[in-house]
């Protein structure tokens, strides 16, 4: 399983409240998902267009937007953005904001993280048999 | 003992009547909450211009993730 996917899987299994996650690089490209990827590239289109609306709508003055809740009677979207990825998720209404950002970024970051390389284990060494006989 | 019963039963039924009503009136509605960079947070009411813009992008991811 890759790294990526790992990490969503870790996600939905840490967090009661995330119901769907999508993982995507900044041209909307799906890396990982929870969903079928039919609809995993719909939620991460979806996803990147509240993004970008988000955006027009700050401030102008406003530092960098890291990450966003829109909130609806439905349920809440969230997306968190870190270097070129982001990372959206669904809820259910009225979540704990604070700690599915919390989720949301811990998954981004592991899903960031290169695949450590193990060591192989080191080969055993017999020694060699005395040839019997030998004085 | 009867008549403490029902009024005791009537003001439970009315506790909970009351507890869902106020649920149902003061629930927060649609909102966008952004966060930034220097630690800044900015909330949008979801009965502003600005909400009225990206709201329709969350229902539609919403609806996506289904």
């Amino acid at each position: 399983m890759a790294v990526a996917e790992k990490a969503l899987a870790e996600l939905a299994d840490i967090s009661s409240q995330v119901r769907e996650a999508v993982l995507f690089d900044g041209d909307g490209k799906v890396l990982a998902s929870t969903l079928p990827a039919e609809r995993a590239e719909g939620f991460a289109a979806a996803a990147k267009l509240l993004w970008e609306q988000a955006e027009v709508v700050r401030d102008q003055d406003a530092a960098k937007l890291t990450q966003l809740e829109a909130a609806t009677h439905d349920g809440s979207v969230f997306v968190v953005r870190e270097a070129e990825q982001s990372l959206a998720a669904v809820t259910s209404p009225e979540p704990t904001a604070g700690l599915v950002f919390y989720d949301l970024r811990s998954a981004l970051r592991s899903a960031g993280e290169k695949p450590t390389k193990r060591r192989a284990p080191a080969k055993k060494t017999t020694p060699k048999a005395k040839p019997s006989g030998s004085s | 003992m009867g008549r403490r019963s029902a009024l005791a039963f009537g003001a439970a039924i009315g506790t909970l009547l009351g507890i869902g009503l106020y649920g149902r009136l003061f629930r927060r509605g649609h909102r966008i909450d952004l966060y930034f960079e220097d630690g800044s947070m900015v909330s949008i009411a979801g009965n502003t211009p600005e909400a009225a813009v990206v709201i329709p992008y969350a229902r539609e991811a919403l609806r996506a993730a289904q």
